[in-house]
C-alpha cells in the first residue's frame, strides 16, 4: 500500500504528465494556428488536432502506466487511467473526423471548435485519474464548462442554444451540489485525498459513526450527484435529451461516449478507494441503493426511447440506458463488475459511435434525423442500412454480435453476486430496447421509400464505417484478448 | 471436423450467394440448392455411419474459442440431434424449392438469410456448449425476422416483430439460467454440466437451484415450442410467412424448443424436471396438463380457423403438445414416442404448408370456404394432400399414428385422466382434417377455379420425399427409433 502511494513531488511528476502537457500545447497551437490562417484553414485545425492526438498518443503508451501519485497525491497514474485515457483519446479523435465532414457547423469557427475538444479532452483525462477530491472537482468543471459551449456550438440553431443553457443550468446544479458534498467530507475527514478519505470513513465507522453518521450519508449522496450527472443516471438524467438532441451530431456522440466513461472512471474511483469502507451507515446498504439506481436508470431510458421518432433522440435514450447497464456492474463492489465496465466501454464505443456516425451521414445526405427518413434505406444505400442494422443489433445485445459479450459479462457480475432481481429488470429491458432498434430496422429494410435515387457516401466515410462495424463483428465472435486487457487494466484500483 | 463442415458450408455458401450478381436470381437459386444438398448429403453419411449401439457423443470435436471463460467450440452429437439433423437438412433444399418462383424481390438476399438459418438450426442441434448453444439458438432470431418480415404477407412487420419479441423474451430468461448454471459448475460443457448436476452434493445437483434453472430454461424453450400460454405469436408468424419459411419454422424451428427441453432441462436438471411431471404434490401434473392443453386447446384452435394455413399452424400446436406429454412421462414409450413425433411432426407439417403453398400461389388466397370440389380438377395435389391429412391426424399405418400412439401409450402409465381427455384432441384433429377436405377438395368444383392448373414437377419434388417418409415410417418405424433409442434410455425414470 506505501508503495502505491509514494507520491512524486510537483517537479519530480512532470515527466510522467508529459501526455496531458502535449495535449495543453496543441490546444493553444491549434488556436493561434487558426488565427493566423482564418480564411483557408478550414481543415489544417482538424487535422493540427489530430496530430496533437496522435502525439499525446504515443506519449500516453510510452509513458506507460508507472503506479505512481503525481503532484502530491492529486493524481495516480496506473493502468486504470491509462485505459481511461485511451478511450477517451480515440473518442475524441473519432468526433473530429466526424466534425471534418459536418455541415452543421460553421467553418469560420472550426479553429476554436478543435481547441475546445482538446481542452476537453484534458479534463476527461484529469477526472480518469484524479485521486483528490479538489482535483476530482476542477477536472468535472473542466470538462463541464468546455463541454457547454461545444453543445451550444451551433449558433444559429435555437434548439443548440437551448441545449447549451439546460446543460449549464443542470450543470451548475449538479456540480455546485457535488462541491457541497466534497466540503462536508472535507470537514468531516481533514482530507481531501481520497486514499486518506477511505481510512478517516472506516475510522469514523470503527468508532460507531454515532453522530456522524447522517453528515457521511448526506455528504456521499452530495458527491453522487455530481457523478450521476455526468454519466446521466436517474435522477441526474434529465439534461442529456435535450442536450443529445440540440447539440451538433458529433458532439452528442462524443459526449454519448467519452463523457460517459470519464464519468464511469471517476464514479470507480471514488466508490472502489474512497467510500469502499463505509460501513459507517450500517442502515444503507450501498450496494442496493445503487441496484435500484441502475434499474431505474436502464428502465426509464428505455421506456422514454420507445415513442422517439427523432433518432438522434432515441439514440440519447438509449445511452442513458446504457448507462443503466454499466452501472449494474458497479453496484457490486467486485474486481468482476469493474472489468465488465471496462469491457463493457470498449465495445460500446465502437457500437455507439458507429451508430451515431450513420446518424451523422443520413443527416447530412438525406437530410433527417426522423425514423421516416430512414426508410428504404437498404435498397439506396447497402452498406450504410446494413451496418447499422449490426450496431442496433449489437445495442439490443444480440449474439453473435459483440453488445451482446459485453452485456453477457455484467449479467455474470451481477449473477454471481446473486442479484437475480437486477439481472431479470436488466435482461428485460434489452427485449424492451429490442422493439425500439427494431423500429429503425424495420423502416430501413422493411419499408419502402418514395425515393428510390441511391445515396453514395464518399470513400472514406464508408472506410471509417467499416472500422466501426469489424470490431463490433469480430470482439462478438472472439474476446479473448481484450477481456484479458480489461482484465490488465484494473490495475490496483481494488488495492 | 465432420459436423462442422455441415455447420458452417451453408455459411461459405452465404458468403458465395451474395458474390453472385444481382441480375443472375436463376444461377443464384441453382448455386442454393446445390449448397443445400452437401449438408444432406452429409446427414445422410451420418445416418448411415452413426453407432446406433453406442451411448456416448459420436463426431466429437473439441477446441478452445474463449480460454478465460472455458468457452469451447465443442461439438457432437447423439441419438436425438442426428435424427433432427437429418430432418433440417432434408428440409433445408425443399425449401429452397420451395421459393424457386414465389420469392421474386430481392432473391439474394433471400437466399443468403436462408443459408445463415441453416447455419444457426445446424449449429443448433450439434452444439454441446452452452455458450455455444445459446449463441446458435439466438442466431436463428436475426434471419428469421428478416424472412418474415421482408418476404411476409400483408401484415408480415407485425408478425416479425412479435415472432422476434417473444423469443427473445424466452431467450434471456434462459440466459440468467445458463449463467446461473455456469457459475455454479464452473464450466459450460454440456455433458460434464449433466454429470455434475447428477452428483450429490455438488451445487448443481441442490432441489430449489435446479428447480429455479428449470423455470428459465423452460420458459425459454417454451416460446419456441411454443406450450401454452406463450403459443400466440405462430399463428401470426405462420400466417404471414412465405410457404419455405412456414416449413422450416414448423419443421425445425419448433423442435429447437423439446430439442432443448431434452438436452438440458431433462438431462441436466432432474430434480426440477421430477418437480413438474412426477405426478405427486401441487405440481407434479404441470408438464403433463400443459401437453393436454396443448393438444386439446389448439386442436379447437384449428376447428374454428377459416383460413388454411392458420388451420396448419393451430395443427402444429396440438401436435407438439403429444411431443409435451410423452416427455412428460418419462419412460421408455413416452420418450421414444416423443422424439419419433418431433421428426414426424416436422415431416407432416412440411409437407402442409408446402401443399397450402400450392393452392396459395394459384389462388392467391387460402379461405377453406372458398374452394370447393378441387379433386377433380388436381387429382394429383389432391392425392398427396389426402395422404399428407391422413398422417397429421393419426391414420394407423402412417407415421403420425407410431408417434402419438407411443406417446400417449406412455403417458396413460402416469396420467391416465389426462391421456384420456388428451385423446379428444385426436378426435378434434381428424374433424378438422376430414371436414377441410371435404370443403376443399369435394362437391360441385368452384367454377372460379375451372382451369387451376396441376400442381407441377417441382412441387411434386418437394413432397415426395416427405410423403415417403411418411409411409414408411408407419410401415417401419424402428428406422428411426433405432437411432435414439439408447440416447433415451439414459433419461428413463422408472
Amino acid at each position: 500500500m506505501e508503495a502505491y502511494l509514494d507520491s512524486l513531488n510537483n517537479v519530480q511528476s512532470i515527466r510522467y504528465f508529459i501526455p496531458e502537457l502535449i495535449l495543453v500545447a496543441f490546444a493553444v497551437g491549434v488556436i493561434i494556428f487558426d488565427l493566423l490562417g482564418r480564411q483557408e484553414s478550414n481543415k489544417r485545425a482538424a487535422h493540427l488536432s489530430l496530430v496533437g492526438l496522435a502525439v499525446t498518443l504515443i506519449a500516453i503508451l510510452l509513458v506507460g502506466a508507472v503506479d505512481r501519485s503525481l503532484f502530491l497525491g492529486m493524481i495516480q497514474l496506473d493502468s486504470f487511467a491509462v485505459f481511461f485515457k485511451v478511450i477517451i483519446l480515440i473518442t475524441t479523435a473519432v468526433t473530429i473526423l466526424f466534425s471534418m465532414g459536418s455541415e452543421e457547423l460553421d467553418p469560420r469557427t472550426r479553429g476554436e471548435y478543435y481547441a475546445l475538444l482538446l481542452a476537453v479532452t484534458l479534463g476527461m483525462f484529469l477526472m480518469a485519474s484524479s485521486t483528490h477530491l479538489l482535483m476530482i472537482y476542477l477536472s468535472i468543471e473542466t470538462v463541464s464548462l468546455a463541454s457547454y459551449i461545444l453543445a451550444g456550438f451551433l449558433t444559429h440553431s435555437p434548439r443548440s442554444s437551448e441545449a447549451a443553457f439546460k446543460y449549464i443550468i443542470y450543470g451548475a446544479v449538479a456540480s455546485g451540489t457535488m462541491l457541497f458534498g466534497i466540503s462536508l467530507i472535507f470537514g468531516l475527514t481533514g482530507t481531501g485525498d481520497v486514499m486518506q478519505v477511505s481510512n478517516a470513513l472506516a475510522e469514523i465507522s470503527s468508532s460507531g459513526g454515532g453522530d456522524y453518521q447522517l453528515a457521511v450519508l448526506v455528504s456521499i449522496i452530495f458527491v453522487l450527484a455530481g457523478v450521476g450527472y455526468k454519466i446521466a443516471s436517474v435522477p441526474f438524467h434529465m439534461w442529456s435529451p435535450d442536450v443529445y438532441e440540440g447539440a451538433p451530431i458529433p458532439i452528442t456522440a462524443f459526449l454519448s461516449v467519452a463523457s460517459k466513461s470519464a464519468g464511469f472512471a471517476l464514479f470507480i474511483r471514488l466508490f472502489y478507494t474512497g467510500f469502499r469502507s463505509t460501513n459507517v451507515l450500517e442502515s444503507v446498504d450501498w450496494p442496493l441503493l445503487l441496484a435500484v439506481l441502475a434499474a431505474l436508470t436502464m428502465t426509464v431510458g428505455n421506456l422514454a426511447a420507445l415513442p422517439q421518432q427523432n433518432v438522434k433522440r432515441l439514440l440519447a435514450y438509449s445511452s442513458i440506458a446504457h448507462g443503466g447497464y454499466l452501472l449494474m456492474g458497479g453496484v457490486l463492489l467486485t474486481a468482476e463488475g469493474i472489468q465488465a465496465i471496462l469491457f463493457y466501454l470498449i465495445i460500446y464505443l465502437f457500437m455507439n459511435l458507429g451508430a451515431f456516425f450513420v446518424v451523422i451521414l443520413i443527416a447530412e445526405q438525406i437530410g433527417s434525423e426522423t425514423i421516416d427518413g430512414y426508410r428504404g434505406l437498404v435498397t439506396r444505400a447497402p452498406l450504410v442500412a446494413i451496418s447499422m442494422g449490426i450496431f442496433l443489433f449489437s445495442l439490443t445485445g444480440i449474439p453473435p454480435l459483440s453488445g451482446f459479450i459485453g452485456k453477457w459479462l455484467l449479467f455474470k457480475a451481477v449473477l454471481t453476486k446473486e442479484f437475480y432481481w437486477l439481472a431479470i429488470i436488466g435482461l428485460l429491458n434489452s427485449v424492451v430496447s429490442l422493439y425500439y432498434y427494431v423500429r429503425i430496422v424495420k423502416a430501413m429494410f422493411l419499408d419502402t421509400s418514395d425515393e428510390l435515387n441511391p445515396v453514395s457516401f464518399s470513400l472514406g466515410n464508408r472506410a471509417l464505417l467499416v472500422v466501426f462495424v469489424v470490431p463490433t463483428i469480430v470482439l462478438g465472435l472472439y474476446w479473448g484478448p481484450v477481456y484479458e486487457l480489461s482484465k490488465a487494466s484494473l490495475g490496483k484500483i481494488l488495492g | 471436423m465432420f459436423l462442422s463442415l455441415m455447420i458452417f458450408i451453408p455459411l461459405v455458401g452465404m458468403v458465395v450467394v451474395l458474390l453472385i450478381p444481382r441480375d443472375q436470381e436463376e444461377l443464384a437459386r441453382k448455386v442454393t440448392l446445390g449448397i443445400t444438398l452437401i449438408p444432406l448429403l452429409l446427414a445422410v453419411i451420418l445416418f448411415i455411419q452413426y453407432d446406433r449401439s453406442a451411448l456416448e457423443l459420436q463426431f466429437e470435436f473439441e477446441s478452445v474459442w474463449i480460454k478465460a471463460f472455458d468457452i469451447n467450440y465443442h461439438i457432437g452429437i447423439n441419438g436425438i440431434s442426428v435424427t433432427l439433423l437429418l430432418l433440417t437438412a432434408l428440409l433445408g433444399p425443399i425449401c429452397v424449392l420451395a421459393s424457386w418462383r414465389n420469392i421474386e424481390k430481392g432473391v439474394k438476399a433471400y437466399l443468403a438469410l436462408f443459408l445463415l438459418l441453416e447455419t444457426g438450426m445446424i449449429g443448433f442441434f450439434c452444439a454441446q456448449d452452452l455458450f455455444l448453444f445459446y449463441v446458435f439458438f439466438e442466431v436463428t432470431l436475426l434471419p428469421m425476422y428478416f424472412l418474415i418480415g421482408i418476404w411476409g404477407g400483408p401484415r408480415r412487420e407485425y408478425a416479425a416483430i412479435k415472432f422476434f419479441l417473444y423469443t427473445l423474451f424466452g431467450g434471456v430468461l434462459m440466459l440468467i439460467a445458463i449463467i446461473a448454471v455456469y457459475i455454479k459448475g464452473g464450466t459450460f460443457d454440456i455433458p460434464k454440466l449433466i454429470e455434475l448436476a447428477n452428483q450429490e452434493g455438488h451445487p448443481l445437483a441442490d432441489r430449489t437451484f435446479q428447480i429455479w434453472a428449470f423455470l428459465g430454461f423452460f420458459i425459454g424453450f417454451a416460446v419456441k415450442v411454443p406450450i401454452f400460454p406463450f403459443h400466440t405469436w405462430l399463428p401470426d408468424a405462420h400466417v404471414e410467412a412465405p410457404t419455405a419459411i412456414s416449413v422450416i419454422l414448423a419443421g425445425v424451428l419448433l423442435k429447437m424448443g423439446t430439442y432443448g427441453l431434452f438436452l438440458i432441462n431433462f438431462a441436466m436438471l432432474p430434480k426440477g424436471m421430477d418437480l413438474f411431471c412426477n405426478g405427486e404434490g401441487r405440481w407434479g401434473s404441470a408438464l403433463a396438463i400443459l401437453g393436454f392443453v396443448n393438444i386439446v386447446y389448439g386442436s379447437l384452435c384449428a376447428l374454428a380457423q377459416k383460413d388454411f394455413k392458420k388451420l396448419v399452424a393451430y395443427s402444429s400446436i396440438a401436435h407438439m403438445g403429444f411431443v409435451i406429454l410423452g416427455l412428460a412421462a418419462r419412460n421408455e414409450s413416452g420418450l421414444n414416442g416423443a422424439i419419433l413425433q418431433m421428426f414426424n411432426h416436422g415431416v407432416i407439417s412440411a409437407m402442409l404448408f408446402l401443399l397450402v403453398g400450392v393452392v396459395y400461389d394459384r389462388a392467391h388466397h387460402r379461405e377453406i370456404g372458398g374452394f370447393g370440389g378441387l379433386g377433380s380438377q388436381m387429382p394429383i395435389y389432391t392425392g398427396i394432400t389426402t395422404v399428407a391429412f391422413m398422417a397429421s391426424l393419426g391414420l394407423p399405418g402412417l407415421s403420425g399414428f407410431v408417434g402419438e400412439a407411443l406417446s400417449l401409450l406412455g403417458a396413460y402409465s402416469k396420467f391416465p385422466t389426462l391421456t384420456i381427455l388428451s385423446t379428444i384432441g385426436i378426435v378434434v384433429g381428424a374433424a378438422y382434417f376430414l371436414w377441410t377436405l371435404q370443403r376443399v377438395f369435394l362437391g360441385q368444383l368452384n367454377p372460379k377455379y375451372a382451369d387451376m392448373p396441376e400442381i407441377n414437377h417441382r412441387e411434386i419434388v418437394t413432397l415426395v420425399p416427405l410423403g415417403i417418409l411418411t409411409i414408411v415410417l408407419g410401415i417401419w418405424p424402428s428406422f428411426a427409433i433405432d437411432m435414439f433409442y439408447q440416447a433415451v434410455k439414459v433419461l428413463i425414470v422408472p
